[in-house]
């Protein structure tokens, strides 16, 4: 059996359980402790409260927590849709942080927003940092209304670094052609990016939703550029994980589904489509992240 | 639960011939234990296709058809702006040939009555109609069908088996205009696997009109399938939208040309 091939008769007879989530459960228990901590997932991509557009069935945060336990999801990096609309957003951190506490269950670990164009952003930066003890931050530069070109950006790149913080940066949230027409948020252009990250070595960047607009050339760049990630939620295609790694190093591509804004199986059955080495698969399952995450665990014990 | 896939196309797929790209897209199908694919339009596509260009897309559609008859479904590939080409086509391909169902892209928006000849004719060979949509707050093509376009032809042709592609893209407007027409079925084909599509679909339209699709090659099937075994449905539902819904609908015309299914 190749690695990763998932006959028709073992898919089907998962598939038979009530839903996704039952069909990995059933992998899950059934199989022994050592494969148990292999199918491990660390989930780079979720986000808590309410997309502003739509009722989302798993925007509570106990029901979010249940689905990514219920498939392996020993960690997941959490931000919150009030970060793209919100101007109050120290409010919105603190209260990032308090539901990863109250509701996470272990599992989720908040990335507080930062819009480097409200007034003295640098303390929110602060309290993400030293009071919440986030590992990283989430930035939205489409719906907070700057380029990457812009100062700001470069300085708060800058600063993240100094501290250790591991930067999200989301190029897109949904599909840009069915947008509420009065809130179109077209994907960041990641162009001057490249530049910016040869400059800080310390930097360690994940693109998130970047696969629908990123690819190719400037992809590979920016990858080659430092300490760049990429996940797999807006990557589409045929055997999608298994063509972008044959441009992309397995030791870049993290796991992460968008949930609740997209069906968390989506990412999940990426992993099952494209015939994967147990070391792609476990680099991109887990262990990218746990290495990412270390170095915040390095800074929260100095 | 048997899996027949609504959407499949032979572009975007490894491999230099329709036989190749087949083997392809049904190595991946295997994984997800994907019984039978509807594959429709050839191996590089154009939105305005000359009768050339379309007999020679559906023949390499027909090349996969009998590579593996086992697994493939052909719709023949139309173009409502070439009337007397296309119903050639229609006769050759379904009338005459293996295929069972119709699919329409962008050549011609759907609501015009160039479309009827193709439709009445479709509908008396009993093969089912997959008619592109989308809602594209960025600008739809000039040709390109909505939902409330394929409305207007549901409301002429109430005995044609229509598909909504995509949903519309914006399902939440799309699913909305096929709302009241109850010869049209909606596709969760193509667009991203963006949570509450398919509650939505089923709560708006019934289980019955709701058929799983993964417009592979340029998706996934992991995406697609994604929004039926991750939405919040029953079971029983989840076995009607991935494949008996589709079975049904082409009953019909499988049992007239003797295909087992």
């Amino acid at each position: 059996m190749r690695p990763g091939l998932f006959t028709r008769r073992r898919f089907l007879g998962l598939a038979s359980a009530a839903s996704g989530a039952a069909v990995l459960r059933c992998e899950t228990v059934s199989a022994p402790r050592h494969a148990r901590t292999a199918s491990a997932l660390v989930d780079v991509n979720v986000s808590l409260s309410q997309w502003p557009l739509r009722r989302l069935a798993l925007s509570n945060t106990t029901g979010l927590v249940a689905k990514l336990r219920g498939n392996n999801v020993i960690s997941a990096w959490a931000g919150t849709f009030d970060g793209l609309l919100h101007k109050d957003l120290a409010g919105v951190n603190a209260r990032l942080t308090h539901e990863c506490q109250r509701n996470g269950r272990g599992v989720l670990r908040p990335f507080g927003s930062i819009n480097p164009m409200l007034p003295d952003w640098e303390e929110e930066l602060r309290r993400c940092a030293d009071e919440h003890r986030m590992p990283g931050i989430r930035l939205h530069p489409n719906y907070h209304g700057y380029s990457l070109s812009d100062p700001n950006f470069a300085r708060l790149l800058k600063l993240a670094a100094e501290r250790r913080l591991i930067v999200q940066l989301a190029l897109v949230m949904e599909d840009e052609r069915m947008m509420h027409p009065l809130l179109q948020a077209r994907p960041v252009d990641t162009a001057p990016l490249a530049g910016l990250v040869k400059q800080m070595p310390s930097l360690r960047l994940v693109l998130l939703n970047a696969l629908r607009t990123l690819r190719a050339k400037p992809l590979l760049d920016l990858i080659a550029a430092g300490n760049v990630f990429v996940e797999i939620s807006m990557l589409e295609g045929i055997g999608g994980v298994g063509n972008l790694l044959q441009q992309v190093p397995s030791t870049r591509v993290l796991f992460g589904s968008h949930a609740p804004l997209f069906y968390f199986e989506s990412s999940l059955f990426k992993l099952r489509e494209s015939p994967l080495s147990d070391e792609q698969m476990r680099n991109i399952r887990a262990a990218n992240a746990r290495t990412l995450a270390a170095a915040f665990q390095r800074r929260t014990m100095l | 639960m048997e899996i027949w896939d609504l959407h499949c196309h032979l572009s975007g797929v490894p491999g230099n011939t329709p036989e190749a790209r087949l083997d392809k897209l049904l190595e991946y199908a295997d994984r997800f234990g994907v019984a039978r694919l509807c594959v429709y339009m050839g191996m590089e596509w154009a939105y305005d296709p000359s009768p050339e260009k379309l007999r020679d897309d559906n023949d390499q559609v027909l090349r996969a058809l009998k590579h593996r008859p086992d697994r493939v479904l052909g719709f023949v590939y139309l173009n409502p702006k070439h009337i007397e080409a296309s119903l050639h086509e229609l006769d050759r391909c379904v009338r005459d040939g293996p295929m069972v169902g119709v699919k329409l892209w962008v050549a011609q928006r759907c609501n015009t009555p160039e479309l009827d000849p193709i439709i009445a004719r479709a509908t008396e060979l009993k093969a089912v109609i997959f008619q592109h949509t989308w809602l594209k707050i960025t600008g739809n093509l000039p040709g390109e069908s909505t939902p409330m376009d394929l409305a207007e032809l549901a409301a002429r042709h109430p005995k044609a088996a229509l598909i909504c592609g995509h949903s519309g893209g914006d399902w939440e407007r799309g699913l909305r205009a096929i709302r009241p027409c109850q010869n049209v079925y909606a596709d969760l084909a193509g667009g991203d696997p963006t949570a509450g599509l398919t509650e939505m679909a089923v709560r708006e339209l019934g289980a019955e009109r709701v058929i799983y699709g993964s417009d592979i090659g340029g998706r996934s099937f992991a995406s697609q399938l994604a929004k039926v075994y991750g939405a919040e449905i029953p079971q029983k539902t989840k076995a009607l939208i991935l494949g008996a819904n589709l079975k049904r609908l082409l009953q019909p015309i499988l049992k007239d040309k003797g295909i087992k299914a």
